[in-house]
């Protein structure tokens, strides 16, 4: 009685650590770069089936024991952690990791695609670098940032790359066009366009002339604080005030400049403004 | 006889107790690392919740889309390199007849990169998983694995999707 208790139990035992292990070990590299070739030595006689599983990939090989398994450049590619089986007359199991390959790829974004000139830290860029296999480069990398534009010297960073991600800011130009934007990495760039357009104006003034009852008012061209024309199309705004009244005129720039005619009442009050910047005040003739 | 009778119950039981023990757990054991340092983006507390939840839910799509080999179970939570090449081992373990079941029995995540613009999110997840082998329905191994994987989420218009999922070497 005791010894069948004992079998049993033995055999649960051998059952339960069927289900859970494995009886041997395979010997297996620690890693593999992506795509290359590598073999794993077997051992005893006869037909098996070895299982390279992982979330990534999974490969199935009938094989020959007592022989080196082969395989080929390319069979396993993607990045990873890979269990190894091999079933045969004894099962054998292992690990190992797939990293991935050199550097040949790279996704980079970059923010924002239109910006005013002149804005500190104004541009951001981030870029994954990525080996041929779409494999995430984890292996610290360096990548090389330029902001180039229409005028000054370009803007340039070296960065290396944390868990295959490296980023940078930088400023817009001072004067407004088109800037290329590109990361590089082992010889593969990536290049974005970065629209830098005139910032908000930064002074604004008004002249006037006379012209039988009414007035002519007029802007000077207006200018952000880099001296860059403000687009045409920006309202500017004209208020007269008088005798408890006030009237309003906006005007779209045009060339440059925002022009209007305005009521000439003594002593009115005309003052200019474009969005939160207000121009001179102008007093006209006296009561 | 009798006594064979019970003991072959009691061998029984055992079996799916273990077996109980080992896939019954839905959830596993979560560890948040504190995410005072990431950046370079300030990262708000509903994001955070929202990122986690959803990296979550990618690992439970991914365990129902490789056990039942359906590529479409993955479109819920992956996008991109991470869904196309999920979806390449299934078709691969379609053609061989193999299945894979995931556990995850725990997770220890460190959130570690929030891009300037908002764009990604990338997290490192140190986590404890058995892995059961199938082959043509027939259970070939069951191992237990400790990796740490790198994941690169990108928001779509409801939630958070899963770009880049890879294990790298502890």
């Amino acid at each position: 009685m005791k010894t069948r208790l004992t079998l049993l139990l033995g055999g649960l035992i051998i059952l339960a650590a069927g289900q859970l292990t494995v009886a041997q070990t395979l010997r297996l590299p620690k890693t593999v770069e992506a795509g290359a070739a590598f073999s794993i030595p077997s051992n005893g006689s006869g037909k098996a089936v070895l299982y390279i599983v992982g979330p990534a990939q999974v490969l199935r090989r009938d094989v020959q024991l007592g022989e080196t398994i082969s395989l080929a450049p390319g069979d396993l590619h993607n990045a990873g952690h890979y269990l190894v089986l091999l079933v045969g007359s004894f099962t054998e199991s292992g690990a190992f990791d797939v990293t991935a390959a050199r550097p040949t790829a790279l996704s980079f974004i970059a923010k924002p695609s239109r910006l005013p000139v002149d804005l500190h830290d104004g541009i951001s860029g981030v870029a994954y670098v990525f080996d041929t296999f779409q494999n995430l480069v984890l292996q610290p990398t360096q990548v090389s940032f330029q902001l180039s534009g229409v005028a000054g010297a370009p803007q340039s960073r070296t960065v290396s790359t944390r868990n295959g991600v490296a980023w940078t800011k930088m400023n817009s130009a001072s004067k407004e066009g088109a800037a290329q934007f590109t990361a590089q990495v082992a010889g593969v760039a990536d290049k974005r366009v970065i629209q830098q357009v005139p910032g908000d104006p930064c002074r604004l003034r008004m002249n006037v002339r006379p012209s039988g009852q009414r007035l002519e008012l007029e802007t000077e061209p207006v200018r952000d604080c880099s001296g860059n024309a403000v687009p045409d199309g920006t309202i500017v705004t004209f208020t007269e005030m008088y005798d408890g009244g006030e009237a309003t005129v906006d005007v779209p720039l045009k060339r440059g400049v925002a022009r209007t005619e305005m009521p000439a009442y003594k002593g009115a009050t005309i003052s200019v403004a474009t969005g939160v910047v207000m121009g001179n005040e102008i007093r006209w003739g006296k009561e | 006889m009798q006594r064979r009778a019970i003991w072959k119950l009691f061998l029984m039981a055992c079996s799916v107790l273990a077996t109980l023990f080992v896939w019954g757990s839905d959830q596993p054991a979560v560890r948040v690392e504190p995410t005072d340092s990431v950046g370079p983006r300030t990262l708000e507390k509903q994001t955070e919740t929202a990122v986690i939840r959803d990296y979550l839910q990618a690992w439970h799509s991914l365990s129902g889309a490789l056990d039942q080999n359906r590529a479409d179970l993955l479109n819920r939570d992956f996008v991109g390199t991470a869904k196309e090449k999920l979806t390449d081992t299934i078709r691969e373990q379609a053609k061989l007849g193999i299945q894979t079941r995931y556990r995850d029995g725990s997770h220890d995540i460190q959130l570690v990169f929030y891009s300037p613009e908002g764009l990604s999110i990338q997290l490192v997840d140190t986590v404890e998983y058995d892995v059961q082998l199938l082959d043509h329905e027939k259970l070939q191994t069951t191992q237990h694995v400790r990796a740490r994987y790198v994941a690169v989420l990108t928001p779509t218009e409801v939630q958070w999707k899963v770009r880049v999922f890879q294990a790298e070497p502890e």
